[in-house]
């Protein structure tokens, strides 16, 4: 606090000289105090408040009304539903990510960077256009629809339907994340395993595997978190049927619309729990293991 | 709930599941029940949530009783031309209860899951209960909203749902024009003159009526909202007679929300004869009561509560139908694409 007043609006009367050559870098301290405060404040009003608000709302009528929103049979179709989803989705992409982060990262073919950007792809798509491409494909009237008819297989407005939007719009989490790290790793430590006399799987397991095991769970995290708390999407797949298709975030929001906040909001702060839980993981392996997460500070 | 439906829908969505899903999924999607169980699915417009909850419930009591057979009745809600659409592009839907009928006519002519008589196979026009369309105003009514020109008065905020998505959207739509046209000699010019005054106060066009009614009560934007009779005395309910008022002008539209049968997906689930019983269902004592309840104008005033009637006030109800011929007619002048609407919010902007 005294630094602060000898540096603050008086230091110039001590002339440039004085100063230490810190302060030529950085702020004065007024100043950098003012922007943590204002950092501060609009994290608090964008972030923490909303968040208290959810588990507000959520308890404002108590404890049995919150509980009672998770007894009903439509909240917990929703969360059987958004369980299934992500445990198709995600160990789908797992797969698909690690798979292509490899062939990327360690070899080289044409197409490769045609395949990178489809990869990045559903990330620049707005969700809806990621919801009614499938509409198109597998709607009664779509691509598909008259072979799907005549077949009495059900895609659109059914768990198919929900399942192939979700992996969709989380596509590129997992190789996104793997790409740059196992490029980074370089091909060395492979090279080394396949001379040794350890065939490409062996090679893989044993070598690739663990150097990636971090960044691995961590794109799986937030993959995940995506996969549950996927909305506009599914929203255009779903046909919102109660107990059928509706996803957590549908059910949120046709709680609300129902005028039902609390259950509403009770839902609500399941996702919103989701959302602390992964965050909380997510900074630990960011602590723990931030080299082994991120490309670039490594051991090169 | 996924607890045993052994009808085609939960089959082939559950045998897809575990297709793409490998074993993991097929652990998680509990399949099979012993007891057979009939689904039906009811796909229905915006502000009918809380009325299908209670007629869906007396139905399955009511087929339980008389068959023996046990049906889940499900629902899906949303803006009824939306809802249209679902079903055009395959939701797997038995009967179809949506807010106007142009929007059942919409799955005909894109789909043809529906047969193109279906407004003379069911008793009053496929009709089993009517409604209007009333005002909500905050508490006190502070900007005097009395008949429908009160809405074009420049400091008015009207909240009112997108006539292209939502049926009560078109409804209001239709009524302020019919209003309009009756008042001002007849005169299609001035009528449309005055629509397109109205939609110059309206700052957001939600989808549906509900998202309207939330937009109206819940975020406290505007000053009316022109909606549905029933929806009016829900937001009553639910906010409590303290915080609005519903005012009624001395004329307002016959609104017409039909039901139908989706044939071709009945047949394809072998649901016909529960479908069929569910909207017979409809025009019973039972559900004449219920659409009473809540607030929708039931053809069989008789069996209803006296003081479920009491709050349907008389009104002077004019026919679209009367004034500007028939839905096909009526929904291409005013809201397929280039359309009264789309040329008065050409010219709002």
């Amino acid at each position: 606090m005294s630094e602060a007043l000898a540096q603050g609006p008086f230091a110039s009367a001590h002339g440039e000289t004085v100063r230490p050559p810190a302060s030529v870098v950085t702020e004065r301290p007024l100043v950098r105090w003012l922007l943590i405060a204002v950092a501060l404040i609009f994290l608090g009003l964008f972030l923490v408040l909303p968040l208290f608000t959810v588990f507000a709302q959520a308890l404002a009528k108590g404890w049995t009304a919150y509980l009672a929103a998770f007894s009903e049979p439509d909240a917990q179709a929703a969360i059987r539903l958004t369980l299934i989803v992500a445990a198709i989705a995600v160990p789908f992409n797992l797969v698909f990510g690690v798979a292509a982060a490899w062939a990327i990262a360690k070899f080289e073919f044409r197409g490769k960077n045609l395949l990178v950007t489809l990869i990045d792809l559903p990330f620049s798509v707005s969700p809806v256009v990621s919801g009614l491409i499938y509409v198109l494909v597998f709607g009664s009237r779509g691509l598909f629809g008259p072979y799907l008819l005549d077949h009495d297989i059900q895609i659109i407005f059914a768990i198919p339907g929900i399942v192939l939007a979700t992996i969709f719009v989380t596509f590129p989490f997992v190789a996104r994340q793997l790409i740059p790290l196992m490029q980074e790793q370089g091909t060395t430590e492979e090279e080394a395993a396949l001379t040794l006399g350890a065939s490409g799987w062996h090679a893989f397991r044993t070598v690739t595997l663990p150097n990636i095991r971090w960044g691995l769970l961590y794109s799986v995290l937030l993959c995940n978190a995506r996969a549950m708390g996927e909305f506009g999407a599914v929203s255009v797949v779903s046909g919102h049927i109660r107990g059928l298709t509706n996803t957590l975030p549908l059910h949120v929001e046709i709680l609300y619309n129902e005028y039902n906040f609390v259950a509403s909001f009770a839902v609500a702060s399941l996702l919103a729990g989701l959302a602390l839980v992964t965050l909380a993981i997510k900074s630990v392996l960011e602590w723990r293991y931030a080299d082994d997460i991120a490309a670039g500070a490594r051991r090169h | 709930m996924f607890d045993g439906n052994p009808i085609k829908l939960g089959a082939a969505t559950h045998r897809r599941a575990a297709l793409l899903g490998l074993a993991l999924a097929a652990g998680l999607a509990v399949t099979g029940g012993a007891q057979a169980q009939t689904e039906i699915l009811n796909v229905s417009y915006d502000p009918t949530r809380e009325l299908y909850r209670d007629i869906n419930a007396a139905f399955s009591e009511e087929w339980k009783a008389k068959t023996g057979e046990t049906i889940t009745v499900r629902a899906a809600h949303g803006g009824s031309g939306a809802q249209a659409r679902t079903v055009i592009d395959g939701i797997p839907a038995d009967v179809v209860t949506l807010g106007i009928p142009s929007d059942i006519d919409a799955i005909v002519k894109l789909s043809k899951k529906i047969s193109p008589d279906w407004r003379s196979k069911l008793p009053n026009e496929a009709l089993p209960y009517t409604s209007t369309v009333v005002f909500l105003v905050r508490k006190g009514n502070p900007k005097g909203v009395k008949d429908w020109a009160d809405l074009t008065k420049p400091d008015v905020k009207v909240i009112t749902p997108n006539p292209k998505t939502s049926a009560g959207g078109r409804w209001n739509f239709l009524a302020a024009w019919g209003y309009a046209y009756e008042k001002d000699g007849k005169d299609k010019e001035k009528a449309n003159a005055f629509v397109g005054q109205i939609y110059k106060n309206v700052p957001v066009l939600d989808t549906g009526a509900r998202g309207s009614t939330v937009t109206f009560a819940q975020r406290g934007l505007g000053d009316v909202l022109p909606t549905w009779e029933n929806e009016a005395f829900l937001v009553l309910e639910e906010f409590g007679k303290d915080k609005f008022d519903i005012v009624v002008p001395p004329t307002s539209i016959y609104a017409e929300p039909p039901v139908a049968l989706v044939d071709a997906n009945a047949d394809k689930r072998g649901t016909r004869k529960q479908a069929e019983a569910y909207l017979q269902f409809l025009y019973s004592d039972k559900a004449q009561a219920i659409f009473a309840k809540h607030h929708y104008r039931p053809i069989k005033r008789e069996v209803a509560k006296p003081e479920d009637l009491a709050l349907l006030p008389e009104i002077k109800l004019f026919k679209i139908e009367d004034l500007q011929g028939s839905w096909d007619d009526i929904q291409k002048a005013n809201f397929d694409n280039g359309g009264l609407f789309d040329q008065l919010s050409k010219a709002g902007r």
